[in-house]
Order: structure tokens, then sequence, then C-alpha cells
């Protein structure tokens, strides 16, 4: 059994899943317009959560909101359901590819078979679509992978159930469409996401989160410098490159994305204003790749100097500073 | 990033994926494109395994010396943490860490060492490191 379904390949998991299971459904819709109609641009350090001995860092926001809010400012509903017993997520699946509807699955990384091992940590939010079943395989599209892959019903259980912090329990989901998709809903959509993005990058409250994050991780490298010393700053720094440009976020830490979604908005929202700050972006992201160089100078030991660490700090300050103002021309864009 | 400056360099990624990268084309357009990797990034990732090689090396000679049980190196080499290692076996934290002693572990019972056997994907003879090769892991 398959389902006639059409596999494109993203730049990121679930903008990519979010995509292709609603042009499977019938709606025009595009990896970069589900990723800025879900508001997924952010920045966040999480001091007290630690990954791999380093602080966690983020360029997006939190796994499972981008196809949640897309259906939603698209007026979708989404059907979703998480599992306590194997048995019964493995029973919903089959009984939905019965029913010709590919499902999103949440799955963990560590156990799935057609990564690389180098990129098999205990991380627990992918996405992907199962699109059918033959015999003992689930056909499965992956938004990363080039083409369609295929998992055994028991590597396809053992990922859906992967334990840790985010743990999936099974959890599948799409969406349930209704009704036609206009461009005028489109547009709403559009403006409710740019809105959101707007008021998470500039006006969330505390140090962490957004513009102001990205100030106050710029500050925490030199007192990580001063206080923990030269190598376990370069092993955070090590995590934030990671974080901004690892499998999934296009490049520059979801930066160039989020300029081609502006890019593809001019579309439904005809200001001219609006391309001008897409190439803010495209300066943005091409900011952050400057200072992952110069990041990776210092965890590779070439950089050593306190000088150096300044430097990263001015180069995140200065990127604050160009988000800072694209989102406040964003926000103040009419429409 | 313009397309013609998207990165090809050699990555753990050859031979799996080609990245999907978005980057400006000759006319001001965002394209995509496939990359497969960027020398910056492998250097990352390169770091946070470094990392990782210590933390196990560390576990093992810690067995080797007796202060800790095979509970903890096999939790190093299948880069869990005690949540996650937790999730997989059923037992509770602070268990966990009691099997963590080299004199529990001693006692534990056939079961809870299949247990953990089973979660690291090992035989129980290895489990208990009884001939310990760590050239073989």
């Amino acid at each position: 059994m398959q389902i006639d379904f059409e596999h494109r390949q993203a730049a990121h998991c679930e903008n990519g899943v979010t995509a292709n299971l609603l042009r499977f459904s019938g709606v025009e819709i595009t990896e970069p317009l589900a990723f800025g109609i879900g508001s997924g641009l952010f920045f966040i350090y999480i001091p007290f959560l630690m990954v791999n001995n380093a602080p966690a860092f983020s360029y997006r926001t939190m796994p499972g909101l981008i196809f949640k809010r897309t259906c939603k400012r698209l007026g979708i509903e989404v059907i979703r359901k998480k599992f306590s017993s194997q048995e019964s997520a493995r029973k919903m699946l089959d009984s939905c590819l019965q029913n010709n509807q590919p499902v999103g699955c949440q799955v963990g990384v560590y156990y799935l078979t057609y990564f690389p091992k180098e990129y098999r940590f205990h991380f627990n939010a992918h996405n992907l679509v199962v699109f059918g079943k033959e015999e003992d395989q689930y056909l499965i599209s992956d938004p990363v992978m080039e083409g369609t892959t295929s998992l055994t019903d028991y590597e396809l259980n053992r990922v859906r159930f992967a334990k840790g912090p985010l743990a999936p329990k099974g959890q599948i989901y799409y969406p349930n469409l209704t009704k036609n998709i206009t461009p005028e809903n489109m547009k709403y959509a559009i403006r409710k996401g740019i809105r959101q993005n707007v008021r998470d990058m500039l006006f969330i409250p505390g140090p962490i989160a957004g513009v102001s994050g990205i100030k106050f991780v710029a500050k925490k490298i030199l007192k990580w410098h001063d206080k923990l010393g030269a190598q376990k700053t370069g092993l955070y720094l090590a995590q934030l490159v990671r974080m901004q440009e690892e499998i999934g976020t296009g490049g520059g830490g979801f930066r160039f994305i989020y300029a081609a979604f502006l890019q593809q908005a001019h579309k439904f929202i005809p200001d001219d204003k609006i391309v001008a700050i897409s190439q803010q972006f495209t300066s943005a992201g091409d900011m952050w790749r400057d200072a992952a160089v110069q990041a990776a100078g210092i965890f590779k030991g070439r950089l050593t100097q306190r000088s150096d660490f300044v430097n990263m700090h001015d180069r995140m300050l200065q990127v604050a500073e160009v988000e800072k103002q694209a989102f406040t021309q964003l926000s103040k864009l009419k429409f | 990033m313009n397309k013609k400056d998207i990165p090809q360099d050699h990555s753990a990624l050859v031979n799996y994926i080609r990245e999907l990268c978005y980057a400006v084309g000759e006319n001001g357009n965002y394209e995509t494109a496939n990359s497969t990797g960027w020398e910056v990034k492998t250097n990352a990732l390169d770091v946070a395994w470094k990392d990782i090689e210590t933390r196990i090396i560390a576990a093992k000679d810690k067995v080797l010396r007796g202060e800790a049980s095979p509970v903890l190196f096999y939790m190093e080499l299948r880069l869990m943490d005690m949540k996650i290692l937790s999730g997989y076996t059923g037992f509770w934290q602070w268990t966990i860490k009691r099997h963590m002693k080299p004199e529990v572990f001693k006692k534990l019972s056939e079961a809870k060492l299949k247990k953990y056997a089973d979660v690291f994907e090992v035989s129980m003879k290895e489990l208990k490191m009884e001939h310990f090769n760590a050239d073989r892991l």
C-alpha cells in the first residue's frame, strides 16, 4: 500500500513535514512560507538545560509549534495523538495509511538507521512522514533526505518510542482540511506569523530570549572566558555553532529561510518594503556565518587571545542590532 | 549568502545526505541548492565528539579502578545521561545511581542486569566487563 505522496527535500524537518503534508491536502505552500507563518525564527539561550556538557541554544521556536501555528493560522484543524501503548500507536498509524492519509511522526534520532552515526544523538524532536507500508517496511519521507527511505516495523516503533527529554510517545499528526485555502487566507496567516515573530524577538520579557538573548550571550562569552577559561568557552561556542548550522537550519541559523519567507510573502503583500527587510535578514544570516568562522578559530585553538573573544562578542552585538532593526521595521509594516 | 558561495566541503554527511541550503541566486531571488558540508560546522561537531570520547575514557578508567560499575561506562558509551537511561530502563534515577556503585552492581539480579544489557545492546558477559577489551567497542 502506497499513497501518492510528493516528497520534497527541505532544510528543516518540521517545516518540511508541514509543507509536504499541507501540499498533499491541496494547499499551495513552500517550506519558507510554512516557517514564517509558524513564526519559526527565534533565539534563546537556556542556561539551565545542559546538552552534551554545554548550555542549550536555539535559533528556532519550540518543536511542534511550527506545524501547530501554521495550520491554525490557515484555519486548518490538526489531528494529533500520543500513545501510551506501542500496539495502539501502530494500529492508529496503519489505519491512517489504509485511509490514504500520510501522517507526520515525531521521532528520536539516536536509533534512526539511515542517519550517519556522527549525527545520531539522543535528540527526540525530529519529524518525518510515513506514507505507505509494503510488507514489513514502512515508506518514509524524511524531509532532510534527498529521496524517500524505509524503516522496518521494529525500527520505526523504536524511534517513535525513543526516551529522554521531549520523548515523542509515538506522537502522530496530520492536517484535516475541509475547505479551500484562498490567497486571502494566506495573507491573513502571513500577517499573524509576522506579528507573533516580532513579539517573540523584540518583546519577550527577561534577558535570555529574542534579540536581548543574543546580546546576553555576547556578554556571557566574555564572562565565560574570564571565569571558565578559553577551552570551556570554546566548547560552548562549538555548541552555539552546531545549533546555528547543523542539518536543518538552511544555514545562518534559519535567517536565510526567513529572508526567503519574506521574499515569497511579497506575492501576497504588495509592499516593496518587505523585500528590503528580507535583504536585512540575508545580511543577518551572513553575519552569523562570519561569526561562526571566528568561533571555529577559537574552539580549534587557533585564536586564543582575549581580544579574539572580544571580537566574537562584538560580532554578536552587531547581529543583534541588525535583527532588532529588521523586526522593528516589520512591526511598522501596514498590511 | 550567494548561491555560488555555498560551501561544498567534505563532511560526515557525504554518502548519506546532501543537505538543502537557501541562498540568493543571480537575480536576487532566494533559491535552494544542495551542500555536502561546511568545514566550520564539521569542526564544531568534532569538538562535541572529542568531548564525548574524553568522557567515555574517563568512565572506563573509573570502572577499571573499581570506583564505578560498568553501568556508568555503558551509559557514556551510548551517549546517554541519567534521565535518558532512566527512560529506557524504567529504573528511577536514584536507583541507577546506586547501581553505579560496584558493590551494589555485583549483587544485582539477573533480571535487572538483563534490562541494562538490552538497553545497552551488549551481552551479559560484556555488561559485567569480566574480560574487558576496550578496543572492541
